[in-house]
């Protein structure tokens, strides 16, 4: 018997339009839970170093987490797995709202879509029945729309349905993938695209096996009280009208400038009602009492839903007040465009044309104002008309088509994708280790756990680690010493960036929400899953024998695969670098220190590639064996050396 | 007739339309607490209790399985309140054969909230008790019992149609001349 999982994949070749029902290995549940961690293992297998992301033999795949459709409140975010044509790397993305749990109802864990239909069709799974449809008929529809139409035209409202724009349709590298109140950004909207996949439709019915389910139901009812009842956890931002920390902090434009006292109490008030008459009501995603999503209703756009920090990124781009942002983003939402990268790809664009670079030729009829100007780029970037059809590569590829020194106003890119707009003053070793080697594109992927600023009062930080139930020990003590202007020494830095990057291996496998758990403790310490009570709920669920050990050898694994996909495609420690201005003040050779006592950690060699020992230790040696075959590893390679003597090869106690 | 009228007890869940967030935990909850065992699975498909939303116009309608029903209704009533448009279908909770709501996914028979009141009894359904939003409220209210019709036999109501046909009289007749007969 299988436990919270179907056990079943559906196996989607567009190409030939065949549909499969594919059993999978219990094993493999065992080794790496769900989700993002059994895609990465399916992409290891399947999708070599070789295959052009636009390739018809690239796969998209669509995963419930392990936790899906289990009494498990928040467990609702599904990952989405490819590879992206922006990055040539690893592209990994997750959408909240109801269709993981949906999916799993119908029968299956995942969604593994190869080959390129001739015209675009839609995925229509109704339990048993599965079917490929002309989407003749929505082409060109906003992704909303898109989903109000499929479930009228089946008649089945209480259908999910993940749907793109027409950006993806156009293979914009920031198109995204919507799913009712949310949606899927980084690298793979695009994918869905080039494959003519115009959306996935899906209605289950069926139950899930829970090994101990009378418990795990228990245990979640009481978990859902606690979760309502934290103030410090749900997406804490989307709720306040106080937007200082952002407007004052984040960077304007094309990530150029702060704006120090930009905010103030009438700004606040305004803004304030502007939200208050955009909002129609706030809404939450399958079994999760959080309210962090806004549906958003604007004069002469489709409703929308708007989450997290999109609030303001049009606006501080073009350098407009709040009303913009709404504005836009109701017309960004059904063209299916990323919030975060694609307002970076219009200021970027605005820069060059005040610089000069840009022409009116190449603009012809530009706005002058900030907001007229986004509003004419989305146009030629979501249908790839003139200078649209550059800039929908993103900014790394543009500068370099464009020419003519935009390379240089290409300056908030690492491993050729758009970063968060943060410019800050003192290089902070944590969070340069983040940057500088995580996986999932984004540092809003990565960091989260651990605290971002340090408390002066050292009564305060007392209180503080009391509470802290999420924290393995160690981290306790790092804490307690750390006094404010200060950076944390070096094992701690390390240590930090491995806990943040793992409570993130951890939710993209079992589908929890990341402002439930990963994202969510660097506030107040209050993450209501972490490490110590996830292993319970997982074993109740799947029957699993896993504890906090288990669980973390777990998400290294994942980590690890995940590593060694993009170290097959040419990944190495030449490209582990923040953004050169993303601090001003730097210390390379510090950099250089941390990045060889990261990688010396993570049993990684001098060059981040995991060592035949490391892979072998955590049942990848099929993995270190096809490096060794690739010539990308001898087999004789030791870790990076360490000079701190705690932390050569310590990661195998780390979870203490 | 001096009696006092019987009191009993109406159990009411009210729904508050603004306070809802969509995050269909009482559908969670409640096909939980029936499934056999207890607690054993949940699945939405089998809830009693179904959010019905339509995003685009903000519908956000929780209703609960009633009676079922094999015939659909012919016209239906468009509610406008407060600018927004409702079915009548969004408030209506019997299933019926327009929607396929509220039936077992397996067998297809019709589901009817009990409003908890299996053995035992709860003080207020599940449903109600997850609802962290207050858009589900419970409520009981006292109501008049009302007067049960003494139950009448077979015969006489049988009898009684014939009275009213052939009159009393001669039913009396028949009678006496059929046991005269022996």
């Amino acid at each position: 018997m299988r436990y919270a999982e179907t056990g079943f994949n559906l196996e989607i070749d567009l190409s030939r339009g065949s549909i499969e029902r594919v059993a999978t290995d219990p094993r493999l549940t065992a080794l790496h839970l769900g989700g993002q961690g059994t895609a990465a293992k399916i992409l290891w297998d399947r999708v070599g170093p070789e295959v052009d992301p636009f390739s018809p033999d690239n796969l998209l795949i669509f995963s419930s987490g392990l936790m899906h459709s289990t009494p498990l409140p928040g467990a609702n975010r599904t990952t989405v797995d490819t590879f992206s044509p922006q990055t040539d790397r690893y592209s990994h993305s997750v959408f909240g709202g109801f269709f993981g749990p949906e999916l799993k109802h119908a029968g299956y864990d995942k969604i593994v879509v190869r080959g390129k239909a001739p015209d675009f069709v839609y995925l229509w799974i109704h339990n048993d029945k599965v079917e490929l449809r002309d989407a003749a008929h929505l082409q060109g529809k906003g992704a909303q729309e898109t989903a109000a139409l499929l479930k009228a035209e089946l008649k089945q409202p209480e259908a999910q349905v993940a749907a793109v724009g027409l950006a993806a349709e156009n293979r914009v590298f920031m198109a995204t993938i919507e799913h009712a109140n949310s949606s899927a950004s980084r690298g793979v909207g695009v994918i869905m695209g080039d494959k003519r996949l115009k959306a996935i439709v899906v209605r289950g019915t069926n139950d899930i096996n829970i090994a101990s389910p009378a418990e795990l139901f228990e245990k979640s009812s009481r978990m859902y009280q606690e979760i309502y009842d934290n103030p410090d956890c749900g997406a804490l931002l989307a709720h306040e009208d106080d937007e200082e920390f952002h407007v004052n902090n984040f960077a304007w434009g094309n990530a150029r400038d702060r704006i120090k006292g930009y905010w103030n109490h009438e700004r606040e008030e305004r803004w304030k009602e502007i939200s208050d008459n955009a909002r129609v009501r706030w809404t939450s995603c399958y079994n999760c009492p959080k309210d962090c999503h806004q549906a958003i209703t604007y004069p002469g756009r489709m409703p929308y839903f708007q989450k997290c920090y999109s609030k303001l990124t049009y606006a501080m781009a073009a350098y407009e007040e709040l009303d913009f942002n709404y504005d836009i983003l109701g017309l960004t939402q059904e063209y299916g465009l990323d919030g975060f990268s694609t307002p970076q790809v219009l200021a970027f664009a605005v820069e060059l044309y005040d610089a000069g670079i840009l022409t009116d030729e190449d603009v012809p009829g530009f706005p002058s104002d900030g907001a007229g100007r986004f509003f004419y780029l989305v146009e030629k970037i979501v249908r790839r008309e003139g200078i649209g059809d550059v800039l929908a590569n993103g900014v790394y590829e543009a500068a370099r088509a464009i020419g003519k020194g935009a390379e240089q106003y290409d300056h908030n890119t690492m491993k050729k994708f758009e970063q968060v707009p943060l410019k800050l003053g003192m290089v902070n070793y944590p969070y340069f280790l983040m940057y500088a080697t995580g996986e999932k594109m984004n540092i809003t992927q990565i960091e989260g756990s651990y605290p971002q600023i340090p408390v002066a009062d050292m009564a305060e930080r007392e209180e503080f680690v009391k509470h802290w139930h999420a924290a393995p020990e160690r981290f306790k003590k790092w804490f307690l010493e750390w006094e404010p202007r200060s950076h944390p020494s070096v094992e701690a830095a390390v240590n930090i960036c491995d806990w943040n990057e793992t409570m993130h291996y951890v939710d993209d496998a079992i589908g929890t929400c990341a402002f439930l758990s990963s994202f969510t403790g660097q506030w107040a310490g209050r993450a209501p899953y972490h490490i110590h009570n996830l292993p319970e709920f997982i074993s109740l669920a799947t029957g699993l024998d896993l504890d906090t050990d288990g669980l973390w050898e777990v998400a290294r694994r994942n980590r690890n695969l995940i590593r060694a996909i993009n170290v097959r495609r040419g990944l190495r420690r030449s490209e582990e670098k923040p953004p050169e201005d993303h601090w001003k003040k730097r210390e390379p050779e510090m950099e250089q220190h941390l990045l060889d006592e990261y990688y010396a950690f993570k049993g990684w060699t001098n060059d981040g590639i995991p060592t035949k020992e490391t892979l072998d230790a955590l049942g990848l040696g099929y993995v270190s064996e096809d490096l060794i075959r690739r010539g990308i590893l001898t087999g004789a390679e030791s870790a990076s050396t360490s000079a701190e003597p705690a932390l050569a090869g310590a990661e195998g106690t780390v979870a203490k | 007739m001096t009696e006092t009228a019987e009191k009993r007890v109406v159990k009411e869940i009210k729904v508050d339309l603004d306070k809802c967030i969509g995050c269909r935990a009482c559908e969670v909850a409640c096909s939980a607490f029936h499934a056999r065992p207890r607690f054993s699975a949940t699945n939405p498909a089998r809830s009693r209790i179904r959010v019905i939303i339509d995003e685009l116009s903000d519908l956000y309608v929780p209703i609960r399985a009633g009676d079922n029903t094999s015939a659909e209704c012919t016209g239906r009533h468009i509610y406008a309140i407060n600018g927004k448009e409702y079915s009548e279908c969004s408030f209506c909770g019997v299933s019926c054969p327009s929607r396929d709501y509220f039936y077992e996914p397996d067998s297809g028979l019709p589901l009817k909230c009990d409003m908890c009141e299996e053995d035992p009894t709860l003080k207020e359904p599940w449903c109600v008790q997850v609802c962290r939003c207050d858009c589900l409220t419970y409520t009981e209210r006292e109501d008049e019992k009302p007067v049960e019709e003494e139950k009448r036999g077979e015969m006489e109501i049988g009898l009684e149609s014939l009275a009213k046909k052939f009159g009393m009289d001669k039913i009396l007749d028949t009678v006496a001349r059929m046991s005269s007969r022996g």
